[in-house]
């Protein structure tokens, strides 16, 4: 009887004589956990976190560097929503993302339905489609401004050697903005092709096997078998462009500084000059948060895409 | 592996015929659009000014001045850009693993308390594309909070915000998660302390994954333009990038192409050299991630 109490009793003092070193243990683990995490947490900070409530707060003020800022309700989105460049911008900056998903996703997709087919000089082919990638934008931005010269320019030259018709590119307001679509799919489609690529290489050869014993054509296997086999890296991918694309700068500003005729001010370019020329940082501000609410239902939509997938 | 086609096809006379005319016409269409330019580029930077500007313009040089180059480096004063560069994307890739490998390794294996709210609160930076917030990361980089020092102009205004990227935390946590904790335990039990255990156990089993995070992050910096265009108005402090944009209506046209190529040189050439490891690092990192 006694025995098995003393036990117990040995027990329960030595588990409470444990507890305070369990408790320190416990604590320094934490301490050095966050000693791991510390330079982490301060940039995320300064970085990443403050800059979003820093927006919010932006966009309600008038920044002034010398005097300080101070609070103006409403007023700046009132005075970016009066200029008569605001519509033309988000008009640009739309119609640029809805250029680019029919160039810009339709080409890399097709792109690589083809090479997946080929059984010869694939390597080439996808060296090739990734070269452009590796350019920095400033480069290949700067080098078509010069090939889309209408007098002596490669593509004119290209062109009229076959006798197709040839165009004034980025010096009329009606084709600038095309042509800013056309650099910029030359320059990104590599990686959605190889990342297409890298998808059609999971589908199961059985599924076209049998697709094709139920008398599918080629276009049928496409649409019902490679399509939705796809479906989850096509739609990234559509989402990811979507959120590159409204966000374009560096092609307008090197190429056409937004003319002619303010036919390439895209959303990005007016925020830059809004802050950097106007030095009117609560109108940049404004016009930023706008453009992270468009932003964000694509990007909450990507996220919902990619956590669905891995659960 | 089977693939839209059937094998037993291509074998036919005329599944033969109409595969190689295709290979042939996707050959033609990829070179004319891939390398034409490229090959444009490298000749135009060695034609004279006259010849330039002459339309319809010359296919092959008539005149060669391969020292059209060697004046771009010169003129141009490119090898201080250049520098410029390299300072800028390596302090920036070396911060960001200095950052992003201890973050990882504490949320995968050391788990604090509050380990996945911060994990969480990171991720959702990656909603925001940088690019939206570039006003108040540049009004806070030119007056930072608690520091209050100026980076305008400063290599670190580019380094720090770099190293803010919750994408290369989770890619490496999701790596580190699938490191056995027996291997982290038996290291423990040999007496290493936690950062022994990281730099010894965790780190030489990763080299892969540092290896995409290290190929994503530089080619991610080599290929921003208004970040650097913003943070450093000083020419003198400028990458090559912002610096040929700045000269580009100032300079001959010659030279200015020839700067072109010799900026795009590097990485295209540790492209080639290293294509087969960067276009499976590049698939692999956004499959996963």
């Amino acid at each position: 009887m006694t025995a098995p109490a003393t036990v117990t009793k040995g027990h329960g003092r030595e588990a409470s004589r444990r507890r305070g070193p369990e408790r320190r243990r416990r604590l320094t683990e934490n301490v050095t956990a966050y000693g791991f995490l510390c330079a982490a947490l301060v940039v995320f900070a300064l970085f990443a976190w403050y800059p979003v409530v820093r927006n919010v707060i932006l966009s309600f003020q008038e920044v002034n560097f010398v005097r300080g800022s101070s609070w103006v309700g409403l007023e700046n989105f009132a005075h970016v929503l009066d200029d008569p460049l605001f519509g033309t911008a988000w008009r640009n900056s739309a119609l640029f993302t809805l250029y680019a998903l029919v160039l810009g996703f339709a080409v890399p997709f097709l792109t690589a339905v083809l090479i997946n087919e080929f059984r010869h000089a694939r390597a080439y082919f996808r060296i090739l489609v990734y070269l452009p990638v590796m350019l920095p934008p400033v480069v290949v931005a700067l080098m078509w401004r010069w090939f889309y010269l209408p007098e002596g320019g490669l593509i004119n030259e290209v062109l009229g050697s076959v006798n197709l018709p040839t165009s004034q590119w980025l010096n009329s307001a009606d084709t600038s903005l095309i042509s800013l679509v056309i650099v910029s799919t030359w320059a990104n489609m590599g990686t959605a092709t190889l990342i297409h690529l890298a998808a059609l290489q999971t589908i199961p050869g059985d599924l076209y096997e049998a697709a094709e014993l139920d008398g599918a054509s080629i276009w049928r296997r496409v649409w019902h078998v490679t399509i939705p086999q796809t479906r989850f890296v096509i739609l990234m991918l559509l989402l990811l462009q979507i959120v590159a694309t409204m966000q374009v700068f560096t092609e307008p500003f090197v190429m056409t500084g937004g003319g002619p005729q303010d036919s390439t001010v895209t959303v990005m370019l007016l925020i830059y000059r809004y802050a950097f020329v106007y030095n009117n940082f609560g109108a940049a501000s404004a016009m930023s948060l706008l453009l992270l609410a468009v932003l964000a239902v694509f990007s909450a939509a990507y996220l919902r895409v990619t956590r669905g997938r891995q659960s | 592996m089977r693939t839209l086609v059937r094998p037993a096809v291509l074998r036919t006379p005329r599944g033969r015929l109409v595969y190689w005319s295709l290979l042939v016409v996707a050959l033609l269409a990829f070179t004319v659009a891939f390398i034409i330019p490229l090959y444009w580029m490298t000749t135009g930077g060695m034609k004279s000014s006259p010849e330039l500007a002459r339309n319809p313009p010359t296919y092959v040089p008539e005149q060669w001045h391969p020292g059209n180059y060697a004046d771009a480096w010169d003129e141009l004063d490119l090898a201080t850009y250049f520098g410029n560069t390299i300072v800028l994307i390596g302090g920036a890739w070396l911060l960001g693993l200095a950052v992003q490998l201890p973050a990882a390794y504490a949320l995968s294996k050391l788990r604090p308390r509050f380990g996945n709210v911060i994990l969480g609160l990171m991720l959702i930076t990656l909603m925001v594309p940088a690019t939206v917030l570039l006003i108040p990361t540049y009004l806070t980089v030119s007056d930072v909070p608690i520091f209050g020092t100026n980076l305008i102009n400063e290599p670190a205004a580019v380094w720090l915000p770099a190293a803010a990227n919750a994408f290369n935390i989770y890619v490496l946590k999701n790596f580190f998660d699938q490191i056995p904790n027996d291997l982290l335990d038996a290291a423990r039990i040999d007496g290493a302390g936690p950062f022994a255990t990281m730099w010894r156990i965790i780190l030489p089993l990763s080299r892969p994954i540092i290896a995409v995070v290290s190929i994503l992050s530089i080619s991610a910096l080599w290929r921003d333009f208004l970040w650097p265009l913003v943070v450093l108005p000083d020419p003198a402090e400028q990458p090559i990038t912002v610096y040929l944009q700045r000269i580009a209506d100032t300079t001959s046209l010659n030279l200015l192409i020839a700067g072109l190529v010799l900026a795009s040189i590097p990485l295209v050439a540790i492209f080639l050299i290293f294509q087969r490891q960067i276009l499976a690092g590049l698939t692999a990192g956004s499959l996963k991630g």
